[in-house]
């Protein structure tokens, strides 16, 4: 059964220039144990899905749909509901971890906060357990630094705080937000094989949001990828790679320079995101999408299965999909260039209101 | 070497005076060196590419070239002028030949400044005798080269996306036809899917305009694209530097063996065991730099005389400073191997 399911999860915030739909539909599901990247660029709404999971959202955003945790709908649950499921069954960690620390306060208070909070213990075991979890995030000399506050740490030590203060009450499901932007290479390096051994050694299950395709490639089982507040693909993370089926996850994985490759021009998606206030009335893709066809600017795709455990929202037949990429990557190999089809210019109609204020963007290349 | 580089630096450091957090006022502040002792040469067309974490002097370097911030040592440009040390008025003269393109792409143009008017700045500073007419017509072919409509000259930044706002930064330090712009983090702020188109912008008007590029960027993957030499800092020091292709195929340091193998790929069925050990810890404090190799604190390799001696950047193409360079041997692969299955 699963541990967490999203039923056509929506948010809308109301803001002075109009309504903003961040995410539109999404239904998703987790079970126990799972690892669930979910992939998009910045204003693609992964991580307002996440708060609108957590009852987190600004006073102004509103969710609708179900959000069933555990067999019980948490969506718009009372606050008195809520405590009681977030941090002891669902976890969350942020970005920033300086921003999300209490500056005022020794690590060791805020810790023992959450365990005197949710599990009612006394203020000296509770900090006792907070140096033990401290030692299982890997922070050495932890019953020294529990006294330091959080500036004390440096960026990666912060975050290992974070991590360390989301698993005190062991939860269920952890849910990571961008947990390695911040941070260097190395460093990210060292967060994420954490995690991992931490998802292994506590059996919680993980829903990993970020922007970097590469994070997710390496650590996560299932993908789903949003463009414009909706899911245009999901499936396991090694067909995705290796197969993308949607032009947006396509035009994703060929626009990403990468360190394992040789390669000299990069292929790229034309224009930039939708503006979400005003989205686009079909699928919000297709102003910058290859493949597009006469029905995209007015009916939107739905979310449909193509194979098992696999599912895409696009009106362009797969086998075209396919044989394109295919057709680029030749091109590549032989040439260098990129596939014809592909240096066509969008028509510059097509773009209007693809840039921010509905500035008409030029393509370049 | 038949031409004369561009330019040619030699030793340069950098050095903030940093009051202690709780040092009685009358202490003396203690010194920081964000650079220390940097060489390295940039021929004429040619891109450098800058790496590194945080912290270990990027940025730094690109502001002490171009004299925002005081620095020593050596930085010849092609006429022979040393660039260090050169009065505001001196330095006033190669402004217009190195550029700048920054992080934040919005916070680097002035919001109450239409588009126009930022693009033409620079042409006003440098070029004081052109007329208006000429002025515009230029920023409008300029406009045109990075891909912004000249319709758009009215218009203010924050009308733009992201990426049409670092392309409005590029065409501004673009318009006094410089020899060399240094791009500090260009492409961090942006979209993936917008990264690319500007990566490409950048390539294509390097070769259109024959320019020279410093590209300072934490991301190796990007870094690895665009750049024909590549430079790894640590803790304002050299470790290495090469061709992009041998670094990148053959690295001899550890350090850059740890930072390539901590670049997460794409690729699900991709290895990373096959690499290295990813390193342990955090770089140590600029403030009480490690003795000998500033790495060695970090380093899988370090051995007593690291701790000794500071390694020398040796090689002719390929340049190292480490005691012990070389490719991985089986025993470090098989033992991140086994650190990678525990």
């Amino acid at each position: 059964m699963a541990l967490l399911e999203l039923h056509d999860l929506s948010v809308r915030f109301a803001t002075n220039d109009g309504e903003v739909q961040a995410v539109n539909e999404v239904s998703l599901s987790i079970d126990a144990g799972e690892t669930l990247g979910i992939v998009g660029e910045s204003g693609s709404g992964k991580s307002q899905l996440s708060f609108a999971v957590m009852g987190l959202l600004a006073r102004n955003g509103r969710a609708s749909g179900r959000v069933v945790f555990d067999g019980q709908d948490i969506l718009n649950a009372r606050a008195k509901v809520l405590n009681h499921i977030r941090a002891e069954k669902i976890a969350m960690i942020f970005q920033d971890p300086m921003t999300s620390l209490n500056p005022y306060m020794r690590v060791a208070d805020q810790m023992a906060e959450v365990l005197m909070l949710h599990k009612g213990m006394g203020k000296r075991q509770a900090v006792a357990e907070a140096v033990q979890m401290l030692d299982a995030v890997r922070i050495p000399d932890a019953k020294g630094r529990v006294r330091l506050y959080p500036h004390e740490f440096s960026g990666g030590m912060r975050q290992r705080v974070m991590i360390a203060m989301a698993l005190l009450c062991r939860p269920q499901l952890l849910i990571a937000d961008e947990p390695t932007t911040a941070l260097d290479v190395t460093v990210q390096a060292q967060i994420m094989t954490l995690l991992a051994d931490l998802q292994r050694e506590f059996g919680m299950a993980m829903v990993l949001i970020t922007h970097d395709l590469g994070v997710v490639a390496g650590s996560c089982e299932r993908v789903a990828v949003m463009y414009g507040g909706r899911i245009r693909e999901t499936g396991p993370v090694g067909p995705l790679f290796h197969d993308p089926a949607h032009p947006y996850t396509q035009g994703l994985l060929a626009a990403i320079p990468r360190i394992d490759q040789q390669g000299d021009t990069l292929s790229v998606i034309p224009g930039a995101p939708p503006n979400m206030t005003h989205p686009p009335a079909g699928c919000a893709f297709e102003p910058r999408c290859p493949y597009r066809r006469a029905d995209c600017a007015s009916l939107r795709p739905p979310l449909e299965d193509f194979a098992p455990a696999r599912a895409r929202a696009c009106f362009a037949p797969l086998a075209d999909v396919r044989a394109h990429r295919h057709n680029a990557r030749l091109d590549d190999l032989e040439t260098g260039t990129r596939a014809p089809s592909r240096d066509e210019p969008v028509p510059r109609a097509a773009l209007a209101g693809a840039g921010m204020a509905g500035t008409p963007s030029k393509v370049d290349e | 070497m038949m031409t004369r580089p561009l330019l040619d630096v030699h030793d340069l450091r950098v050095t903030f005076r940093i009051r202690r957090e709780g040092a009685m006022p009358w202490a003396a502040p203690l010194p920081l060196h964000a650079v220390s002792g940097v060489d390295f040469t940039l021929d004429p067309g040619e891109t450098l590419g800058v790496v590194g974490e945080s912290g270990c002097g990027k940025s730094t370097l690109a502001r002490a070239l171009i004299g925002l911030v005081p620095a020593a040592g050596r930085a010849e440009w092609i006429d022979g002028r040393d660039l260090i040390g050169l009065s505001p008025r001196q330095m006033m003269t190669y402004r217009s030949d190195i550029q700048m393109v920054f992080q934040d792409p919005l916070a680097s143009l002035n919001p109450r400044m239409t588009v126009g008017q930022i693009i033409a700045e620079p042409l006003k500073t440098h070029r004081p005798g052109l007329k208006s007419a000429e002025v515009k017509e230029r920023v409008k072919a300029m406009m045109e080269k990075v891909g912004l409509l000249p319709n758009q000259i009215n218009r203010y930044p924050h009308e733009f996306s992201g990426g049409q706002c670092q392309r409005i930064g590029i065409a501004r330090a673009l318009i006094v036809e410089p020899k060399l712009i240094i791009c500090d983090e260009p492409v961090s702020a942006l979209d993936v899917s917008i990264q690319a188109q500007v990566i490409n912008l950048l390539i294509r008007l390097q070769r259109e305009l024959g320019l020279a590029l410093i590209f300072i960027a934490h991301d190796l993957s990007v870094v690895k694209h665009i750049s024909d030499r590549v430079m790894v800092l640590y803790l304002g020091k050299v470790m290495e530097i090469g061709t992009t292709d041998d670094l990148f195929a053959d690295p001899q340091h550890p350090y850059t063996q740890a930072l390539l193998s901590a670049v997460p790929v794409p690729d699900p069925d991709y290895d990373p065991a096959a690499t290295v050990v990813p390193l342990a810890g955090d770089l140590p404090s600029p403030m009480s730099p490690p003795s000998g190799c500033v790495f060695r604190t970090r380093c899988p390799r370090a051995q007593p005389v690291c701790a000794r001696q500071v390694p020398a950047l040796l090689g002719d193409a390929h340049q190292t400073a480490c005691h012990f360079p070389g490719p991985l041997s089986d025993e470090e692969i098989a033992r991140a191997r086994a650190v990678r299955a525990a």
